[in-house]
């Protein structure tokens, strides 16, 4: 019998039961849950006589739309301004007190954004199966984690079932070999990968990925690689686990510790592919060829390296991609046959649950330390991804390199990735972002959205335009 | 869960690549804490002609007026990709649709169309434009008929097979409420849980 993969290990450790038709039932150890796609399923549950059927497997922290202004922040779910983002945050709240779930609050040092929290606290673990009402679920999956989004009926189905009713995927390996060069991150691997199988290329399938690159990330690194898993196309991405791994979950406030600790270590020594698995595709990348990437369209996969070209509409063939390319040039305000670095951000965002933890802030203070941000720029945000962030960035001093920069630093939340909150874009302005997505209107009506690893969002805030931040001075040190 | 079985209706061609959620209901539309009164935000970005107004954009397909009525959307490759939001599905329900024809689609918003009486119909790119380019010749007209227990897709005479997996297509022609379905394997579930408990304690 052929070895089996992570995911296959994962699907197998949880599986409740094979039904007829195919699907099978799933069960989920650790449910996390936000503001925005809980209400209607805590209602649910309230209209069919429901309640959750495990409550310690949940945990709940507001994150999308809550402030980022301190001032308004400072006086906590009753002082948000805008009434619809303040209504959704009192139902989490009352929601969690009425079904007697584990929430932090708006102004505690553990809330953030959801995927940065569950991680933080150990409250996702490797080998467990991880859902929440939010495609990006799928950065756990950087523990060795079986983790993926899931919509408001399925919140309510592991609400009160502890299960989800999941069809098996087929297994894809995504492997990066050799090393990254100095300047190129986990967000530039990640967009490189979608440029190269497109957003829909891992429809279908379960990614891994593995590879000396991604041996060699950081667990932040890891998690940013496996949050856009489902801007390629799939609902999880995962990666192996090792020591890297076993140092950072080590005693974080929900891990195993003492005995439990070296019982949980010993099982999840086994969470890694085996060396005889097979896989239905595999994509490779060479990491030394991978350079610093910025998108220039509407879909993550309309993405070039930042040496790169815009593409011309009358050299594509196929019509779709042809009326898309077109389409999206319009809609971003650029030409076909212009360069990156010609194209100038009006704002700048550093955050989002894809590039906010405290690597990512370290990385875009090293290349604004001692710089001003350029004139042009109306905006730089920078916005950890929870207060623990928060607090370790300012024990670091990044928070006054932030500001001396001119750049304004925020309290943790969503920010600007979506335009839920008061972060947005205005129409027809462009941002380089560290986000996940650049679709149309995502970060406010007409809003242009470039995708960008932290240190190169912080390149162009201090340049004004986007340069290649390998050639940054005091890049690589 | 209303049934669904058979539909005869109004196709609107929408043949984009990548239709993504953050395009079916922009975040600033679905800022309400139950699934009624999004139809009104269903692809706000194009249907209107800027933000916080209901004015219409007369070329959108869905405000012309041979596409009033549509319950069926025809459209390019990886409709519903991006963010998880059900209320992408909520608002294309209560706009009235039933039925998106496309070559592919976001692997969690076809998952949430089949919780909510939303078919997502797979066919390949130039079978849908054939059917498009005959709708368009006269779209009150040339309605487009699905029949999903025969997994079939009639237009201008033409039959079309598709493919579905046998648990969507069950909980979409019985209108199942999967979480009663769940719940009829309590004992299992629990017995599996316990397992859990005693062989993997530090998750407990």
């Amino acid at each position: 019998m052929a070895g089996q993969t992570l995911y296959d290990k994962l699907w197998h450790s949880h599986l409740v039961e094979q039904r007829e038709d195919g699907s099978a039932l799933i069960y989920i150890d650790r449910q996390l849950i936000h503001e925005v796609t809980s209400p209607q399923a805590f209602e649910g549950l309230r209209l069919a006589g429901r309640a959750p059927w495990r409550r310690d497997a949940n945990l709940a922290v507001p994150d999308h739309n809550v402030p980022t202004e301190r001032r308004e922040r400072a006086g906590g779910v009753a002082a948000i301004e805008d009434p619809v983002s303040r209504l959704q945050v009192q139902t989490l709240d009352e929601n969690c007190d009425e079904f007697e779930l584990v929430k932090f609050d708006i102004n505690d040092v553990r809330q953030g954004i959801v995927h940065v929290v569950g991680p933080e606290q150990g409250a996702t673990l490797p080998g467990m199966t991880v859902v929440c009402g939010d495609s990006h679920t799928s950065t756990h999956g950087a523990l060795g984690a079986l983790a993926h989004g899931i919509g408001t009926s399925e919140v309510e189905h592991a609400l009160a079932t502890q299960t989800l009713i999941q069809q098996k995927m087929k297994n894809m390996l995504v492997r990066v070999d050799g090393k990254l060069q100095a300047g190129v991150s986990a967000k530039d691997v990640a967009l490189a990968i979608i440029g190269k199988i497109g957003t829909a290329g891992g429809t279908g399938y379960a990614i891994e990925f593995g590879g000396q690159v991604v041996r060699d990330m950081s667990m932040e690194g890891r998690m940013t690689l496996c949050n856009m898993s489902i801007e390629a196309g799939a609902r999880m991405g995962m990666v192996a686990v090792d020591d890297t791994t076993l140092e950072y979950v080590q005693g974080r406030p929900y891990a195993p510790q003492g005995e439990m600790w070296e019982r949980a270590v010993s099982a999840w020594r086994n969470l890694h592919s085996d060396d005889d698995a097979q896989f239905d595709a595999v994509v490779t990348l060479q990491g030394e060829d991978i350079k610093p990437q910025v998108t220039w369209g509407t879909s993550p996969e309309m993405v070039l390296p930042v040496d790169g070209v815009l593409p011309d509409p009358a050299e594509i063939e196929d019509a779709t991609q042809k009326a898309a390319v077109t389409r999206a040039l319009e809609y971003m305000g650029l030409e076909a046959g212009s360069s990156i670095s010609a194209i100038r951000p009006d704002r700048v965002f550093i955050g989002s649950c894809t590039n906010s933890r405290i690597e990512d802030l370290r990385a875009a203070a090293e290349v604004v330390r001692g710089h001003r941000v350029a004139s042009s720029i109306k905006q730089a945000l920078v916005v950890p991804g929870s207060g623990e962030v928060k607090k370790q960035a300012e024990s670091e001093g990044l928070d006054k390199v932030f500001i001396e920069a001119g750049m304004e630093w925020r309290e943790p939340g969503c920010s600007m990735c979506l335009a839920m909150n008061a972060d947005k874009l205005g129409a027809g302005e462009h941002c380089a972002s560290t986000s996940n997505r650049n679709f149309e209107g995502r970060q406010g009506f007409g809003g242009r959205t470039h995708l960008v690893s932290p240190a190169m969002a912080a390149a162009a805030a201090v340049a004004g335009h986007f340069v290649d931040v390998r050639n940054w001075e005091g890049a690589g040190q | 869960m209303e049934k669904f079985e058979q539909l005869h209706g109004v196709a609107a061609p929408l043949l984009r690549a990548n239709v993504d959620t953050d395009a079916i209901i922009p975040s600033r539309e679905m800022k309400r804490v139950s699934k009624q009164g999004l139809g009104e935000g269903l692809f706000a970005g194009w249907r209107y002609i800027g933000e916080g107004t209901r004015e219409e954009a007369p070329a959108f397909v869905l405000n012309r007026p041979e596409y009033r009525g549509a319950s069926i959307i025809l459209s390019g490759p990886n409709f519903g990709c991006g963010s998880s939001r059900e209320h992408a599905v909520w608002a294309l329900r209560e706009f009235g649709i039933r039925a998106i024809i496309a070559p592919g689609f976001g692997a969690i918003f076809a998952n949430n169309c089949v919780r909510n009486g939303l078919l997502p119909l797979v066919l390949d790119a130039s079978q849908i434009e054939t059917i498009a380019r005959w709708v368009e010749q006269n779209p009150a007209v040339n309605r487009v008929l699905i029949d999903l227990p025969a997994q079939r897709v009639t237009a201008d005479g033409q039959h079309y097979a598709f493919d579905i997996e046998a648990g969507a297509r069950q909980m979409l022609v019985e209108g199942l409420d999967a979480i009663a379905l769940t719940q009829t394997r309590q004992p299992v579930i629990e017995a599996f849980h316990e397992a859990r408990r005693r062989q993997r304690p530090w998750l407990y």
